[in-house]
């Protein structure tokens, strides 16, 4: 099993060099041109741009499932060839296996470990995510919220040091939304994560993250970092947070008006 | 480290999970009333009844239908009913039923064991596959009762032959459905067990098989269809035994009709079991997921 390591808070984490990504189908697409960024332990960064910009491929690359066409990605120094257990993609809820049951799924990492610590830790991750009760159940009879927590716990459950997440609570209710939220937020200052998390939604990233990466529409680059220097737990009626929200929705060129 | 001794120091949480705890208890408990009630068995008697109404009400309308018009050109069901049980007093029935389900087993299970994985590595291999799919696709609409010449020449009159006609006509579309099943196992499920450092035969294993199984048992269950099809056939041409004997032998021997009819009830009603059979697998709950309502799925 992966040894847990002690996480450094502020130390450099991730690195992404000069990342460009061209599709080749029947005439080039170019989805990301020259993306630096620096990623620190512990650090939850979202990156934000509109639907088809190029974000989640982004997040591919950096989780090892796409190569890209030039650049690089670093994590902990070394460069990514590939998907590693150490750092979980987390899909929408599509991602939970519905042919197994809720333990089943978050156990689905944990075949090497002994029978006793893998039952130890299911249940501790059920707890985390509030799914007590449920252990039994296949996904079919959950809510898209639950199936995310499932989703969200069998990630955990193997003690990963980085969180991928694509647009994670896109397809739940806004009131579901906000919950899951919350509760990411409390799991993430729990566990002291390294989280990169890709949205389409502002009040998301500004709520969320330390630092929201602004991107371009295709061919998606960075077009500001803003730096969210708000603590937690966040006042959303704040000066400060209409504030930072309000200067992203002007950068993106929206007046937030309808 | 415990985390949940962390968050259990304060006492606001505790009274959250014990809400929460509370709520998944009760939706729980929903949730199981309402699939009990959407349970086949749960349906109201009269539901139930309809298939035996629908064969009774055929049973009558046919007794009535040769009574009236005393036509000799089709045994009634009573005369059928008594050529059933005199098979079975002579002990011609057990004889040929198991003849044929023997025939049926070993060539639809030489048909699983080579079809699938045959089906399954043209999808995993796609060159494999793009090389082959045309060969699948030209043999495919080919009866299996054209391979009866060269079963006879290859293999004689006999077992063989039938076994190997029944092999012929379910492994093709075993293999298809085993491709298609493939095709059908989402992107994410399979980055998703990349993602924690499974080998390819761990995928294979722990995502690949149980992500086909549904639509693979549906691709099972009508070729147990075809197989049993088909063995009606090769058991007029090729051998000495089984129901597609009994029904040509009644007819050559004596003009036996209400044999022969006897025999087409025998085939359908074991026809009909097999396809239970089959059916009662896909509500295993690691299965049923792949038969939920599109609704459900697109959720």
């Amino acid at each position: 099993m992966i040894p847990a390591r002690e996480p450094v808070p502020g130390r450099m984490k991730l690195e992404i060099r000069g990342l460009h990504m061209t599709f080749r189908a029947e005439n080039e697409v170019r989805v990301l041109e020259d993306i630096d960024l620096e990623i620190r332990e512990g650090e939850f960064v979202c990156v934000l741009g509109p639907s088809g910009c190029g974000k989640s491929t982004l997040l591919n690359i950096v989780a090892g499932f796409l190569a890209p066409t030039a650049g690089t990605v670093k994590i902990d120094g070394e460069e990514v060839s590939g998907p590693d257990p150490r750092r979980i993609f987390v899909f929408q809820e599509r991602g939970v296996f519905p042919w197994l049951t809720v333990e089943g799924n978050i156990g689905f990492g944990l075949g090497r470990l002994p029978r006793r610590e893998r039952e130890r830790r299911i249940a501790h991750y059920v707890a985390l995510v509030g799914l007590q009760g449920f252990e039994k159940a296949y996904p079919q009879e959950l809510s898209g919220g639950m199936k995310q927590r499932v989703e969200v716990a069998r990630a955990l459950a193997v003690n990963p040091d980085v969180l991928f997440l694509d647009e994670p609570f896109g397809a739940l209710d806004s009131i579901t939304r906000l919950v899951m939220r919350g509760e990411l937020l409390r799991i993430w200052r729990a566990e002291q994560k390294t989280i990169l998390f890709v949205t389409h939604d502002i009040e998301e990233s500004v709520q969320l993250a330390d630092r929201v990466v602004v991107m371009t529409a295709r061919p998606a680059r960075i077009r500001r970092i803003v730096d969210i220097d708000l603590p937690h737990p966040r006042d959303l009626s704040s000066r400060r947070y209409l504030e930072l929200r309000d200067g992203i929705f002007e950068e993106i060129g929206l007046a937030h008006r309808i | 480290m415990l985390l949940s001794e962390e968050f259990g120091a304060s006492s606001s949480t505790r009274r959250r999970e014990t809400s929460r705890a509370l709520c998944a208890k009760l939706t729980r408990a929903l949730n199981e009333k309402i699939s009990r009630s959407a349970d086949a068995s749960g349906a109201p008697m009269a539901q139930r009844l309809l298939p035996f109404a629908g064969v009774a009400a055929l049973l009558v309308t046919w007794d009535l239908a040769i009574r009236l018009s005393h036509t000799p050109l089709l045994p009634g069901p009573v005369a059928v009913g008594r050529a059933i049980a005199e098979l079975a007093q002579k002990g011609f029935l057990i004889k040929h039923v198991v003849a044929s389900l023997f025939r049926v087993t070993w060539g639809y299970l030489l048909a699983v064991a080579v079809g699938v994985p045959f089906g399954i590595l043209l999808a995993w291999y796609r060159r494999g596959g793009l090389a082959l799919a045309p060969l699948v696709e030209i043999a495919r609409p080919i009866s299996a009762l054209a391979w009866i010449p060269l079963a006879i020449l290859w293999f004689g009159v006999g077992d063989l032959s039938a076994v190997f006609i029944i092999f012929i006509a379910s492994v093709l579309p075993l293999s298809v459905a085993a491709m298609s099943a493939v095709g059908g196992v989402s992107s994410v499920h399979w980055n998703a067990g990349r993602n924690f450092g499974l080998s390819a035969s761990e995928i294979a294993r722990r995502v690949l098989l149980p992500a086909i199984l549904p639509r693979l048992l549906v691709g099972l269950r009508l070729s147990l269809g075809i197989a049993w099809l088909v063995v009606v056939a090769a058991e007029m041409i090729a051998v000495n035994s089984g129901l597609g004997f009994l029904i040509i032998d009644a007819r050559n021997a004596g003009n036996r009709y209400d044999l022969v009819v006897a025999g087409m009830v025998l085939i359908g009603t074991i026809g009909l079991a097999l396809d239970a059979a089959m059916r009662s697998i896909e509500r295993l709950p690691a299965l049923r997921w792949g038969y939920a309502s599109a609704a459900g799925r697109a959720a």
